[in-house]
């Protein structure tokens, strides 16, 4: 057996809230609470929670955005957080990320092909970057002509089409999507999900796919990590989790989004 | 679309461009030479050849307003440029790496704030010898911290936003995003803070120069033609009116420029009001 994709081991992140007494030290809020998970590559992992539970902090995380306060992100067996910041920056070119907000995640005065280039330029563009520009576009079903509009000429799905194809020009090992359709209309939901699994088909993209709507984790993943609170509830195979929760919480969750199991 | 422009701004726009048509003009013609002294002539009425007179010393009014007018614009443009440019480096290097340097450089933005602008024009003239240039450095330097606050603040709100989290993502360094995604998302902010700053400086000039700290005579500036008509106030009042009238003009005009592209960059602002 091959080593995973991305090993995330024991991963706590706490916050220092702000002070609310002068003799008593600073509140803590643990966001993330010893939470470990593997990604294989061509695997989904759809890590489910309310708002507040950690999920968002987990992205951060293996994003390198933010440090673990203790734990560490194993990808492609590097830990990411022991990275100088220079070799950093040029493994990021290996793991990339999906935002929730479309009309958020792109620079409104550049042009999308600007965008979606951007990674390529980030390590020294070559002379073919306009090609891959056209190919990423085409890959996410837009005409490649579109490179040279600006964000505000999309609609949301069209938008957030953009933004996987900047997520994808470098040829990632590993995609990151952070609620990449809560904030879509259902029938263009459906459409970018179907988009992500084609590129997990094409590319064999390890996928962490992080929501609160477990119908839509239900619809894509292969495994499950339910949070509450900051903590693991459960986790395990996608048909397992569903079938047979072995949590109250997750069973509420099942009740909620109105998946038959 | 097509959206009323604010009142502040058409009117700003107007005086604005009255200020720097005649600047501009005054760089290829004047009625008469703005220092040539006819002491025969002085104290004339205003007339056909000298449309507002003449002064003390003979010379035409309008010519000095004239060359005035470009005195002040000269300065303000390079004191609002130089100090501007420190300025928003320093905001953005403070914004981009956070921690000590962003705090460092705040507090040094304090302490230009509490250093009074005159009292280190005064300072720079006491050690250099009162001059042009001095002044300029004066005003320039009272517009670092202005500049390096707005920046800051600014650019403080667009690191927040996912574009720029995308951008860490894609592996570009701190400097790179500054330059490519913060600057020109912050850019209306800042020309509103200048064309604000350029106003200040107007009135920083003029101040100076009555003080005889700025333009050296010959030299025709705003300010020192009313320090100079200031002991004439009961001979010729007008001489201390007419440059009086231009600073208010220029710094009025300057002002509800600002106040207008500010309210046209934020639409939310100018429907609260």
């Amino acid at each position: 057996m091959t080593a995973p994709l991305l090993d995330a081991r024991n991963l706590t992140r706490r916050y220092r809230l702000p002070r609310t007494s002068l003799l008593h030290p600073a509140p803590v809020l643990t966001a993330v609470d010893n939470t470990s998970f593997t990604i294989s590559a061509g695997e989904t992992l759809g890590v489910v929670g309310e708002s507040g539970s950690g999920k968002s902090t987990i992205a951060r995380m293996v994003m390198a955005f933010e440090t673990p306060d203790a734990g560490e992100v194993l990808f492609q067996g590097q830990n990411l957080h022991a990275l100088s910041p220079y070799e950093l920056r040029l493994q990021r070119q290996k793991f990339q990320m999906v935002f929730q907000d479309p009309f958020g995640s792109l620079d409104p005065r550049r042009t999308v092909g600007w965008s979606i280039a951007e990674p390529m330029r980030a390590i020294g563009a070559d002379g073919d970057t306009a090609r891959r520009t056209a190919e990423a576009l085409e890959q996410v079903g837009l005409p490649a002509r579109d490179a040279d509009k600006y964000p505000h000429e999309f609609s949301g799905g069209q938008r957030q089409r953009i933004a996987i194809a900047r997520a994808i020009v470098t040829r990632p090992a590993l995609l990151v999507a952070d609620e990449a359709v809560s904030a879509l209309d259902v029938s263009v939901q459906a459409q970018i999900l179907n988009l992500l699994m084609d590129l997990q088909d094409d590319l064999g993209l390890g996928i962490l796919f992080i929501s609160h709507d477990l119908a839509v984790v239900a619809s894509i993943c292969d495994q499950i990590l339910v949070m509450q609170h900051g903590k693991p509830l459960e986790s395990g195979p996608a048909a397992q989790v569903l079938r047979s929760p072995a949590h109250a919480y997750t069973q509420t969750l099942l009740k909620a989004a109105g998946v038959s199991t | 679309m097509t959206r009323r422009l604010p009142v502040n701004f058409i009117l700003g726009a107007v005086l604005v461009a009255l200020v720097v048509g005649t600047a501009a003009l005054s760089l290829v013609w004047t009625p008469h030479d703005a220092t040539q002294m006819a002491i025969s002539n002085k104290f004339a009425a205003p007339s056909a050849t000298h449309w507002l007179g003449t002064d003390q010393l003979g010379r035409d009014v309008l010519s000095q307003l004239m060359a005035g007018a470009r005195n002040s614009m000269a300065v303000a443009l390079v004191a609002v440029l130089l100090g501007g440019s420190v300025g928003v480096a320093l905001g953005l290097l403070a914004s981009a790496l956070g921690g000590w340097v962003e705090d460092g450089v705040m507090r040094l933005a304090d302490l230009g704030f509490a250093f009074p602008a005159l009292l280190f024009a005064i300072m720079l003239a006491a050690v250099f010898g009162p001059s042009l240039t001095n002044a300029v450095l004066a005003i320039a330097f009272i517009n670092i911290p202005v500049f390096a606050r707005v920046t800051r603040g600014a650019a403080n709100q667009v690191w927040t936003l996912d574009y720029v989290l995308a951008a860490r993502a894609a592996g570009m360094n701190r400097f790179a995003i500054s330059r490519d995604h913060i600057l020109p998302n912050i850019a209306a902010a800042i020309i509103v803070q200048a064309t604000i700053e350029f106003a200040v400086a107007i009135l920083a000039e003029a101040a100076l120069s009555y003080l005889g700290l700025g333009a050296q005579p010959p030299a025709s500036s705003w300010g020192r033609l009313l320090s100079e008509a200031q002991t004439l106030m009961y001979i010729a009042p007008q001489l201390a009116i007419y440059p009086g009238l231009c600073i208010v003009v220029a710094v009025v005009g300057f002002g509800l420029l600002g106040d207008g592209l500010r309210d046209m960059s934020d639409p939310r602002l100018s429907r609260e009001r």
